[in-house]
């Protein structure tokens, strides 16, 4: 009997909704040098990089699984000559065109072209409103300057404009200076970002992190901006988890709803995943992106049946989704542990004891570089 | 009951928020709205007003056109739909 009637096959769970978004990282080169960059301590080699017709055939699935927005990001995505290339494809296929960028090689001519290709948008990041401040940073002497230039081309080409403000304990008492300053480029919206401690951020926290005190004067003074601007200006707000009670819902939880590519062409559920081990995450130039999305990578923490407690009886955990792997891998060693920025982690005194360190002096930066010495 | 506009309320004409677009996407099946760095998933009543959305007809006309479709009262329709666009604006959607 058991032969000709096989006993059932287990339910087949049905296909996740198709990712939102593209973060297409198309290279690790970049003029700058910050030290909380959001690449990996491992940058790629230009060697590395995807040649344009994977990037081409990669938007092409995009465009077909349903993904509505790429962000095209790096590095410094002005690195690469097929920049606009990439958008006029991705715009042609319907999907809505983004850049980050520092600005600091956004000519006439790079303008013109991204706006001949169809960019729908550009987020422009500043390091500081200071410019001083701003090019020390960054690493790069002049770079305010010719971000601020950069500033008046996206709008003479008549884009929208997002500034991007990294907050860190350097700068984090100028957010007023800094929204009047967007106020009076009349940027549709600008993100005051505090650093997110993972890659090289994590090797600077103790330069970086603000205190807890820092981070509440930052916290009201946009809160009493988006009052006041209501209608007018959009600010997006991004605290460092280090003083918070309960964990971000990184990417809005793991491979529900991005999919990051790397230089290289490592496919991965957001940027900093590549720093956990005891992955094969995919490769575009071997598989599609449908492929990707349901990759044993891609499955393993997506949604609520991976969770531990205390995440797994939390009322909570549709919401932050257990918070950010990568943040339980960094501080803890275990990426499927319960992100500690939580405090009902039972090793939330991590993060409580590293906040502490940032009321002590900050040691230098070490500053993002291709060849630094991995440690 | 949703108390009725006032003048200038009604008068006001909504426009896309700098690089919003209103787009169907075939993959779901449903109107998505997009733009920087965000998007919106509306639901059917914000997808009726959002088609009438093009910088020159004003809430009360918008009103007016649901009203129509839908042969319901316009006045309702324009105090239904205000505290929407008013939500709408604050998010970047239009601008009001």
């Amino acid at each position: 009997m058991s032969k000709i009637f096989p006993p059932p096959a287990p339910p087949v769970p049905p296909p996740h909704p198709p990712p939102m978004g593209l973060i297409a990282e198309l290279t690790h080169r970049c003029p700058l040098q910050c030290p909380y960059c959001s690449n990996p301590l491992a940058l790629d080699p230009v060697a590395s990089e995807l040649p344009s017709e994977v990037w081409l055939r990669v938007i092409d699935e995009a465009a077909a699984m349903g993904v509505l927005q790429i962000h095209f990001t790096g590095g410094e995505p002005l690195a690469r000559r097929d920049l606009a290339g990439l958008v006029y494809r991705a715009a042609k296929g319907g999907i809505y065109t983004n850049i980050i960028t520092s600005g600091v090689t956004l000519d006439d001519r790079a303008m013109a072209a991204l706006k001949d290709a169809g960019i729908d948008h550009i987020q422009l990041s500043f390091q500081d409103i200071d410019p001083t401040e701003n090019d020390r940073i960054g690493g790069y002497k002049g770079a305010f300057a010719k971000k601020r230039a950069a500033a008046d081309r996206i709008r003479g080409a008549g884009l929208p404009l997002t500034l991007n403000f990294v907050i860190q304990r350097h700068n984090a008492g100028r957010v007023a200076e800094m929204l009047a300053f967007a106020e009076l480029l009349q940027a549709e919206r600008v993100e005051i970002a505090h650093v997110q401690y993972y890659g090289w951020g994590l090797k600077n926290r103790a330069a970086l992190l603000p205190t807890r005190a820092q981070l509440e004067d930052s916290t009201n003074v946009v809160e009493a901006a988006r009052e006041r601007l209501r209608g007018k200006m959009v600010i997006d707000y991004v605290v460092p988890d280090y003083h918070a009670a309960r964990p971000k819902s990184c990417m809005g939880g793991w491979a529900q709803r991005f999919i990051n590519i790397s230089p290289a062409g490592k496919a991965l559920p957001c940027h900093a995943a590549e720093s956990l081990p005891g992955f094969d995450f995919p490769n575009v130039r071997d598989v599609s992106l449908a492929q990707v999305w349901e990759s044993e990578a891609f499955r393993r923490y997506r949604g609520t049946g991976w969770m531990p407690e205390p995440c797994r009886s939390c009322d909570r955990r549709e919401l932050d989704w257990g918070g950010c792997r990568c943040q339980a891998f960094a501080i803890l060693g275990d990426a499927g542990l319960t992100d500690p920025a939580c405090e009902l982690s039972p090793q939330h005194y991590l993060m409580a004891e590293a906040a502490a360190e940032s009321a002590a002096p900050a040691p230098a930066f070490v500053y993002r570089r291709l060849g630094v010495l991995v440690s | 009951m949703p108390s009725a506009l006032s003048e200038a309320e009604s008068a006001a004409v909504p426009r896309f928020g700098a690089g919003m677009k209103l787009r169907f996407d075939q993959v779901r099946d449903a109107w998505v709205v997009l733009g920087p760095e965000r998007l919106f998933l509306p639901d059917e009543h914000a997808v009726e007003v959002l088609k009438l959305v093009d910088g020159t007809r004003s809430v009360a006309a918008i009103a007016a056109t649901l009203a129509e479709k839908f042969a319901a009262p316009a006045a309702a329709i324009e105090a239904d739909i205000w505290p929407m666009l008013q939500d709408l604006s604050a998010r970047g959607a239009v601008r009001l």
